[in-house]
């Protein structure tokens, strides 16, 4: 389901939560799927005792998934045109996030209705764990 | 850099769309998606960072005969403690040019970009580096451009 210009302003949020307490397991997962198996996201042992973190915390790009899991159940799937974050605190197990996108243009391009849209995603302490945007196309 | 292949699969996407616990039918039910706008399987918008399941050379996935920093019988498998804990990401930015579907197969080039350093109170001295990749299907079409900016510190985050 596409996002109408018409029905659309400036300052209005979506927000869904799109992790919560998130397991260790999950974080295993994301690693299987990407292909990125750096041992600080999945080894205990090496994060705490080599890498010297207090645990082993989820990918940049996990984060980045879930995130994008909130904005494409807003704007519909395949309707992105850009898409860009800033990982500004690690997230770790047993963290809850809620991701917002919020409103912050609806314009033409070439006959296209695009829309702007700010991205934060927040972990139960209300620290921002990824800052962004996004842009997608959306019908009249 | 070598140009990598990158055969974009449904059970791919099915497990990738999973890890993120994105149950959408466009990710995983080929009739459902082929019913959908998109009209056929597509991968979720961050998918693109898979291309390392396709990287002969990818450093961080183990490989036989070879010794990994990870935890074995010690803390790390290395004869040595490594000198940095290792790159974490900063950002990552995409654009998405046109459609891309299972079945698709897309080649990746990779280009460095800037390099630059800044210093911080949470982890000491910061070391950027940002790379472009290029992803082109199998008719030559460049679909997604992924910029990503990855950073070394000097010494782990602090928490504080």
């Amino acid at each position: 389901m596409a996002l109408k210009a018409s029905a659309l302003k400036v300052g209005d949020t979506h927000k869904e939560r799109v992790a919560e307490n998130l397991s260790r397991t999950q974080i295993v997962q994301y690693a299987g799927a990407s292909g990125d198996y750096n041992p600080l996201h999945t080894d205990e042992v090496y994060t705490t005792q080599i890498a010297g973190y207090p645990s082993v915390f989820a990918h940049g790009m996990l984060t980045m998934g879930l995130t994008s899991k909130m904005l494409t159940n807003y704007v519909g799937p395949g309707r992105l045109t850009k898409f860009g974050v800033r990982f500004t605190n690690q997230v770790w197990p047993g963290d809850t996030l809620d991701a917002t996108a919020t409103v912050e243009a609806i314009r033409d391009e070439g006959g296209q209705k695009l829309v702007d849209l700010k991205l934060s995603t927040t972990n139960q302490d209300g620290k921002e764990v990824v800052t962004g945007s996004a842009t997608a196309r959306i019908d009249p | 850099m070598a140009k990598i292949t990158f055969p974009v699969e449904a059970s791919h996407i099915m497990m990738f769309a999973r890890a993120i616990g994105d149950t959408n039918p466009v990710y995983h039910d080929a009739g459902a998606a082929k019913q959908s706008e998109v009209g056929g399987i597509i991968p979720p918008p961050t998918f693109m960072q898979a291309v390392a399941q396709f990287d002969p050379d990818y450093f961080l996935r183990p490989k036989p005969g070879q010794k990994w920093f990870g935890s074995g019988k010690g803390p790390t498998g290395l004869d040595e403690k490594p000198k940095s804990s290792g790159g974490l990401h900063a950002e990552q930015h995409y654009e998405y040019h046109l459609p891309v579907h299972a079945g698709d197969v897309l080649t990746a080039e990779t280009k460095p970009g800037k390099t630059w350093e800044r210093e911080s109170k949470r982890a000491g001295k910061l070391s950027f580096r940002e790379r472009v990749t290029e992803y082109r299907n199998q008719k030559g079409e460049l679909v997604v451009t992924a910029r990503s900016v990855s950073v070394t510190t000097e010494r782990p985050v602090d928490q504080g």
